[in-house]
């Protein structure tokens, strides 16, 4: 693989520009595919999203391993054993880790200098579960700039009529005191 | 290859329409534990995984990200194969031959009732240039097929739907199946046509379900509890994705596969050294495609001897004995491995109500279903 | 125990772009075609066919693992696709090492490839679906997103400054230069990295890997064969892969167990017991610069913690002791994702036979390894190869 072979590799690939795919330079073919799924959530997840609903967070735990998962499941993926009594969690935590994103889910980029908040998702180690559980959510009501490893935070919840059984019961976290 | 791998243990939840009270996750650990009990091990004794899955059946894309946890899997050696179950029991034989495990598990699951839009997604598989702009139904490329094949084999629609009474029949009789029905020979022929020739009985209805399967080398099987059913050959094909220049009469995937898997199993005339077949039948008309593609009968008999009963439980040839897709459901991916339990059941004698008199050597054959021409075979033996 | 020899006897790589004209099947053809010359073999003398693809989200074809079969070299041939996310690339080679080693098969095509550009209006959305469904999918995530998060915790966990990390993306950039297959070879600086846009912080536009198409593919035969058609097989001494749970963020994300535990695994069957002294050169996945550094640590290529001080001490360039993503890596050569990882494997090949021109490594390098990595930040793929 020599660079002797550079133009054997070129003639592989015809390279085109973006606009030469969407402004019809060339002949393309487009598809939109309706993909729709309704899935099962089974027990677990079930009871999770209903208890989010009502403003509280259930894990699930394992006798033999000592942990409270969350979310909760039904077997524990550890010990391969079915999990044992259902667990309520805080609705506090810990930043686990964080980032800033300038960037929507489709790669698109945030107005920021035009005042717009970027996204700041974390890992958040729930209090109640076991140390290490974390949850996926965003971190609101501070600068970016404030969020810090090991952050205290507190779920901020919708209002129970908005709620409807989903993650995005609660909104947000937001910073909170030390841990007492 | 053998007595070289055995199947030393399996489980399923068996199949129904619908699984609202489980997610993915809870179906396959309920098929996981009951083969992990069948074979009298650990997960933790197992060296390596293989789960069957594509992404847009489950919905995710990656959808490898969520095979390890209800296998027993966590940090351990999983890869999934996107082909049906018995790609997937092939690549399973492969780890152990390699010497890279000496147990190894296969799993595969159907969550179809999840999915909303099937007929999209079967749209999506085919060729964005040639097939998607015509917005025709896929079920129109198994009824092209279906045409040539019937006029090629000289095979009748008739015949066809005689495959659908026999495997809803047999059905009725299996604890795991989700569509058995004693239907006759008329209300299959005058159900409504989707895509002519076929006509809504002709097609398998989809159903939900798991199976788990375990795999041991010669070694290992001695120290594990049960009957071992061993691999005698695994073997898999594809023809080709184009439309435009496949065999549409004969399904050349099959014929290929089987005539690897007779030639590493030492089977010369299968009809004689096999006693009976489970294989795919998503489509009435593939059973009887699939039947002369892996040699059990001659070309262009397979619609008169199943007239007669030679596939019925009680004939000379037993096919589909616990229904088929057409009686247990069309499980996608899972095809192969509804296929594969049944066939152990019988060689085990575990049959119930469906056992044969004479069952120790068994065929077993997916297909990857439209508008594919992937098909997988595995002779199995006690 | 002993294992069936496989070697590595032919390889080929298609030109990686931003957008290929060429579909799914022709970009599979031009990798296969180029790799079966390498080594003057032809269809007839190959029993079987692996193929690996990433998302079908991203080629738009759902099963496109037989949508590229023909291309592939796999018409009326036992064709089988393997898929573990990101770790396809090098879980390819691991594949078609089980098709040979097994004994089933003497001779083997992997193929990998990948079509990015068909997913409009951008690829990255093809990523929310790799969450959670429910737990996680309606907070409308992005993979960028845990990207900078595991980022973020390798930098806390062992105080690793960011634009010390930055030095990844200039040598795996610069290395690109040299390869003829490069999307974004460049000259660039460590300043360069941290001006560009901010991603997600602490992610900035070059410390990521672009979008690509194309494809790779490699000839693999059992001893026999390998001794016939060539003087120089490659040998795939020891393969491992690993996968993690799915719930990501149970585990802490400062360490990779996963590449751990399929490196062992890699290791232990070729014998290797001090990887950092018997490794010569290595192709760790590199789809972000701190990557790179975190698979290193994982790989026992560099202590944990450790990886940056070799990392600024020169230590993984071209000319260094252990020399890192020779190639330029996923940042330089560009990431079609299932090709990219069979890419590295493909450098190994050509380094261990020291035919990879200008990005040749010194010191005839006798032992390599290839890493990939993928799904939630848990799957690792690790491929040993002796000259």
């Amino acid at each position: 693989m020599d660079i002797k072979h550079q133009k054997k590799i070129d003639k592989t690939v015809t390279s085109l520009r973006k606009k030469d795919v969407t402004g019809g330079k060339v002949v393309t073919e487009s598809w939109e595919p309706n993909l729709e799924y309704a899935w099962d959530n089974g027990p677990a997840i079930s009871r999770y999203l209903a208890e989010l609903k009502k403003g509280k967070l259930i894990g699930k735990r394992c006798n033999k391993c000592d942990r409270v998962l969350l979310p909760p499941r039904m077997f524990c993926e550890i010990c391969w054993r079915p999990t044992d009594e259902w667990v309520y969690v805080e609705d506090t935590g810990t930043v686990n880790t964080f980032c800033i994103s300038h960037v929507d889910w489709k790669a698109g980029r945030l107005n920021i200098k035009g005042g717009v908040r970027p996204f700041t998702p974390a890992v958040i180690e729930i209090d109640g579960a076991s140390k290490g559980m974390g949850i996926l959510h965003m971190i609101d009501k501070t600068n970016p700039k404030n969020i810090k490893m090991g952050m205290r935070v507190k779920a901020v919840w919708k209002p129970a009529e908005k709620r409807e059984g989903s993650i995005t019961d609660i909104e947000y976290f937001k910073p909170i005191g030390k841990k007492k | 290859m053998d007595k070289k791998v055995a199947i030393v243990g399996i489980g399923t939840t068996g199949f129904r329409a619908t699984t609202p009270d489980v997610s993915y996750r809870e179906l396959t650990y309920e098929a996981a534990t009951k083969a992990y009990l069948d074979a009298g091990i650990e997960p933790q004794e197992v060296g390596a995984f293989v789960a069957t899955s594509e992404d847009f059946l489950e919905g995710y894309s990656i959808s490898d990200e969520y095979s390890p946890d209800q296998l027993g899997a966590v940090l351990k050696s999983i890869h999934t194969v996107p082909g049906d179950f018995i790609q997937g029991l092939g690549n399973g034989v492969m780890l152990i031959m390699s010497g890279y495990a000496d147990i190894v598990v296969v799993q595969g699951m159907s969550k179809a009732s999840n999915m909303v839009t099937k007929g999209d997604l079967l749209t999506f598989a085919a060729d964005p240039f040639a097939w998607r702009p015509l917005q025709e139904s896929p079920h129109a490329i198994a009824a092209m097929e279906m045409n040539r094949f019937l006029y090629e084999s000289g095979n009748t629609i008739e015949q066809c739907a005689q495959v659908v009474v026999k495997n809803r029949r047999n059905a009725l009789l299996n604890p795991r199946a989700a569509l058995g029905a004693a239907l006759e020979l008329e209300d299959v022929l005058n159900a409504d046509p989707v895509a002519e020739p076929l006509c809504r009985l002709d097609i398998a209805q989809h159903a939900d379900g798991a199976v788990v399967c375990v795999l041991a080398s010669q070694e290992k099987v001695g120290s594990l509890k049960g009957n071992p059913i061993w691999v005698r050959d695994v073997s898999w094909a594809t023809e080709t994705n184009a439309l435009d220049s496949r065999t549409w009469g004969e399904a050349v995937y099959m014929q290929l596969a089987a005539e690897k898997a007779y030639r590493m199993a030492g089977i010369r005339t299968p009809a004689k050294e096999i006693d009976f077949a489970e294989l795919n039948d998503e489509y009435s008309y593939k059973e009887l495609q699939h039947i002369e593609a892996l040699g059990l009968c001659a070309w262009g008999e397979s619609g008169k001897l199943s007239e007669i009963g030679w596939s019925e439980r009680t004939g000379e040839f037993p096919v589909n004995t616990a229904g088929g897709c057409l009686g247990c459901g069309h499980l996608f991916e899972l095809d192969g491995g509804q296929k594969v339990l049944d066939a152990v059941l019988q060689l085990r004698g575990q049959a119930g109500e469906l056992q044969l008199k004479t069952a120790n050597t068994a065929v077993a054959a997916g297909w990857r279903g439209v508008p594919t021409t992937t098909g997988a075979v595995v002779v199995l033996g006690n | 125990m002993g294992y069936r020899k496989v070697a590595v006897v032919g390889a080929g790589i298609t030109k990686f772009a931003r957008y290929a004209q060429e579909t799914v099947s022709e970009l599979s053809y031009e990798a296969t075609k180029m790799a079966l010359d390498s080594c003057e073999m032809n269809l007839s003398q190959i029993d079987c066919v692996s193929v690996g693809t990433a998302p079908d989200a991203f080629d738009g074809i759902h099963m496109n693992g037989e949508a590229m079969a023909e291309g592939s070299g796999g018409w009326c041939k036992p064709v089988m696709r393997n898929y573990v996310g990101g770790g396809t690339g090098v879980m390819s080679a691991i594949h078609g090492w089980q098709h040979v080693a097994s004994g089933m098969f003497d001779t083997c095509l992997v193929v990998a490839e990948e079509k990015m550009s068909s997913a409009f209006p951008h690829p990255a959305g093809a990523f929310l679906t790799i969450f959670d469904h429910t737990t996680e999918q309606p907070l409308m995530p992005t993979l960028l997103w845990i990207f900078a998060i595991e980022m973020q915790r390798f930098m806390a966990t062992h105080g690793y400054d960011k634009k010390d990390i930055a030095r990844v993306a200039v040598k795996n950039k610069g290395n690109a230069l040299n390869h003829p297959s490069a999307q974004l070879g460049a000259e660039i600086t460590v300043e360069d990295v941290l001006n560009s846009e901010i991603m997600a912080y602490p992610v900035n536009r070059l410390d990521v890997s672009p979008t690509s198409d194309g494809a790779v593919a490699l000839v693999l035969a059992a001893e026999h064969v390998a001794r016939r058609v060539t003087e120089k097989p490659v040998w795939i001494d020891g393969v491992g892969h690993a996968l993690d749970s799915a719930y990501w963020c149970t585990r802490d994300l400062y360490y990779p167990d996963y590449v751990e535990v399929a490196a062992r695994k890699a290791y232990e069957m070729a014998g290797i017991k001090e990887p950092h002294k018997e490794i010569h050169i290595a192709e760790p996945y590199d789809p972000f610069t701190y990557k790179e550094l975190h698979h290193l640590e994982g790989l026992q290529l560099a202590p944990r913690g450790g990886s940056v001080k070799m990392l600024m001490d020169g230590h993984f360039d071209r000319d260094g002791n252990l020399p890192t993503c020779p190639s330029g890596g996923l940042l330089g050569v560009g990431n079609p994702i299932a090709a990219a990882g069979l890419m590295k494997v493909a450098e190994i090949f050509w380094q261990l036979r020291g035919e990879a021109g200008k990005r040749q490594v010194p010191g005839q390098p006798k032992c390599g390894l290839a890493q990939a990595w993928g799904d939630l930040m848990q799957v690792g793929t690790v491929v040993v190869m002796r000259a």
